[in-house]
C-alpha cells in the first residue's frame, strides 16, 4: 500500500540522496522496503545490514512496520569513539 | 548532576569531567579517551570530522550507561563525546567510571566505549592529505578513498 513518508538522511547518505530530507510516497511495508527503494533510488552502495534505522526518533529493526505519516531515519554505518 | 552522555561541538577537558565522578564510596576510577590519530589503512589523516544525529545518540547511550550499570557495581559513570572538526591529537571522545574497586571500573569503562562505538548514531570522516575524504566504514566511500583496496 502507498504510504506518504518523511525520509531523513545523515553522513553519507546525506551526500549521496543530494539533500538531508525529502517526503516520498512509496509502497513500502517495512522500513526494510523504505531502505531498500531509496538506496536504488539514490545509488548507494551500502548493505542494509550495515545500516541502521529509526522511526519517528525510536531505535527500530528493518522488519519494523511503516506507516502514512512516520518520520523514517536512515543511518549509514555508525562510527563513533 | 551533570548527563551521563553528553555531544559536543567544544573540547572535552577530562579532568573537569573526571572531577563528577568523585563520590566518598569510590575506590576506583577508570578512564578512557579516544584521539584523533594521523593514520588510518595506510593513510595519512590530517583531521576528522564528525557528525552525529544527537537525540538518539543522548537516547541510546543513555541505555548504553543504564545496561554498564545494570552488568557492574559502579557508582557513576559519563561518556562525552564530540562533534565537529577535530585536530591530530584531540580527544573524540572520553569515558569515565568511578567504582568501590577497579575491576568494575576497567570492565565498565571498556563496556561503554565499545557499545558507544557500535550503537550511538555517530559516524566520522576522514579527510586525508592527500586532498581526498572518506566517511569511516561506508564502502562506497572507502572504496572512492582508497580505489587500490577495493574489497579485498
Amino acid at each position: 500500500m502507498s504510504k506518504s513518508i518523511t525520509v531523513r538522511y545523515f553522513a553519507i547518505f546525506r551526500e549521496q540522496a543530494g539533500r538531508d530530507e525529502e517526503s516520498v510516497t512509496l509502497d513500502v511495508e517495512t522500513a526494510g522496503d523504505v531502505f531498500e527503494q531509496l538506496r536504488d533510488r539514490h545509488k548507494s552502495a551500502e548493505p542494509q545490514g550495515h545500516c541502521k534505522v529509526a522511526i519517528n526518533d525510536e531505535m527500530a529493526d528493518w522488519n519494523t512496520a511503516v506507516n502514512d505519516g512516520d518520520t523514517v531515519l536512515l543511518f549509514p554505518p555508525v562510527a563513533g569513539g | 548532576m551533570a548527563d551521563v552522555i553528553r555531544m559536543t561541538d567544544k573540547p572535552i577537558d577530562p579532568d573537569a569531567c573526571r572531577r563528577e565522578l568523585f563520590d566518598p564510596g569510590a575506590g576506583a576510577y577508570a578512564g578512557f579517551e579516544g584521539w584523533i590519530r594521523n593514520e588510518n589503512d595506510g593513510h595519512v589523516v590530517e583531521r576528522l570530522e564528525y557528525e552525529s544525529y544527537e537525540p538518539l545518540a543522548v537516547s541510546e547511550g543513555e541505555k548504553v550507561i543504564a545496561e554498564a550499570r545494570a552488568k557492574f557495581p559502579i557508582l557513576h559513570a559519563h561518556c562525552v563525546h564530540r562533534t565537529g572538526m577535530l585536530e591530530i591529537g584531540e580527544c573524540a571522545v572520553w569515558v569515565g567510571v568511578s567504582s568501590a574497586h577497579r575491576d568494575e571500573a576497567f570492565n565498565a569503562c571498556r563496556f561503554i566505549i565499545d557499545q558507544v562505538k557500535v550503537r550511538l548514531p555517530i559516524w566520522k570522516k576522514e579527510h586525508y592529505a592527500d586532498g581526498n575524504s572518506g566517511w569511516v566504514n561506508c564502502e562506497r566511500c572507502a572504496e572512492h578513498a582508497h580505489p587500490s583496496a577495493v574489497l579485498l
